[in-house]
């Protein structure tokens, strides 16, 4: 997967968001999957990341939330959230992603005041495979912020649109 | 007391994290029923009683707060307490569903402990 979106720079006028979406990110980890993210030291290549999920937003806060890892790491997710064996994961795969996006992007939108009843999100989206790219049509770059999960390097962004 | 539950999710995932949460918070269930959406959960219920229903706000095809504005239609729906279990957190959605008939809001993501906390008194018949 490759992405069209610029990363986070310093002018980003919505980078104070930042800490909000790491925060949200984390608790839905903690709290559905039992599970403790930490940062990587290096940022993951984007070219391993071969699933991702998706959530739109609109009204006062209007963008695309998305989590894109490998799908070992979204199987791992289904695992957790299943309390199944790994190789038990069978199709619920990319509604666990899913899932997962909807709840980091309630949870995000909800930590920022004011957007919690002025923001609507969109069932979650999954894409899956080796070879695509996600161009956004945002005039700012987007806020993203990379994790490792169980050591597996996972990326979130939010494109703003307006 | 064992009770019978209905789960109310367009996530199957989430369906099955909402029973083992209140599994895990020591509510004896019986029987689990699971619905995607609202119009699917209304149909359940023409056909089954249950105790408890647990439902999420944005569903495709009728959504949660749609869901529980028809539920006095159903005879077996009648008097079962609703408990939303959703993303919509702020404080406009809260009331808008305690308004349209919901006994309690759980908000994701969530714990067993948060569950327990609000279903448990719902069961127990306290306000």
């Amino acid at each position: 997967m490759t992405s069209g979106a610029q990363p986070l720079i310093s002018n980003n006028p919505h980078q104070a968001w930042l800490p909000m979406l790491e925060l949200a990110t984390q608790e839905v980890f903690e709290l559905m999957l039992a599970s403790h993210l930490t940062k990587p030291v290096t940022p993951a290549p984007e070219a391993a990341m071969n699933i991702t999920g998706m959530v739109g937003l609109a009204g006062q806060l209007c963008g695309v939330l998305s989590i894109a890892c490998d799908e070992k790491s979204a199987a791992l997710m289904a695992s957790k959230m299943l309390g199944i064996e790994l190789d038990k994961v069978g199709p619920e795969i990319a509604d666990a992603l899913g899932e997962v996006c909807n709840m980091v992007a309630g949870n995000f939108k909800n930590k920022i005041p004011g957007l919690g009843d002025g923001c609507m999100l969109s069932p979650p989206s999954v894409i899956t495979g080796n070879d695509y790219s996600i161009h956004s049509m945002a005039q700012t770059p987007a806020l993203e912020v990379g994790f490792l999960f169980e050591n597996m390097p996972i990326i979130v962004s939010v494109q703003v649109h307006s | 007391m064992s009770i019978r539950a209905l789960i109310v999710d367009d996530s199957s995932v989430m369906r099955k994290i909402v029973d083992r949460s209140l599994r895990q918070a020591g509510i004896e269930i019986s029987q689990t029923f699971e619905a995607g959406n609202g119009a699917e959960a209304l149909t359940v219920l023409q056909d089954n009683r249950v105790d408890l229903i647990l439902c999420d706000i944005n569903m495709p095809v009728m959504d949660g707060l749609e869901f529980i504005k028809q539920l006095p239609t159903v005879e077996n729906a009648k008097g079962v307490p609703v408990v939303m279990i959703t993303t919509e957190g702020s404080e406009a959605h809260v009331v808008q569903a305690l308004a349209c008939g919901a006994r309690g809001y759980i908000r994701k993501p969530f714990t067993a402990d948060q569950v327990k906390e609000h279903v448990i008194p719902i069961l127990a018949g306290k306000p």
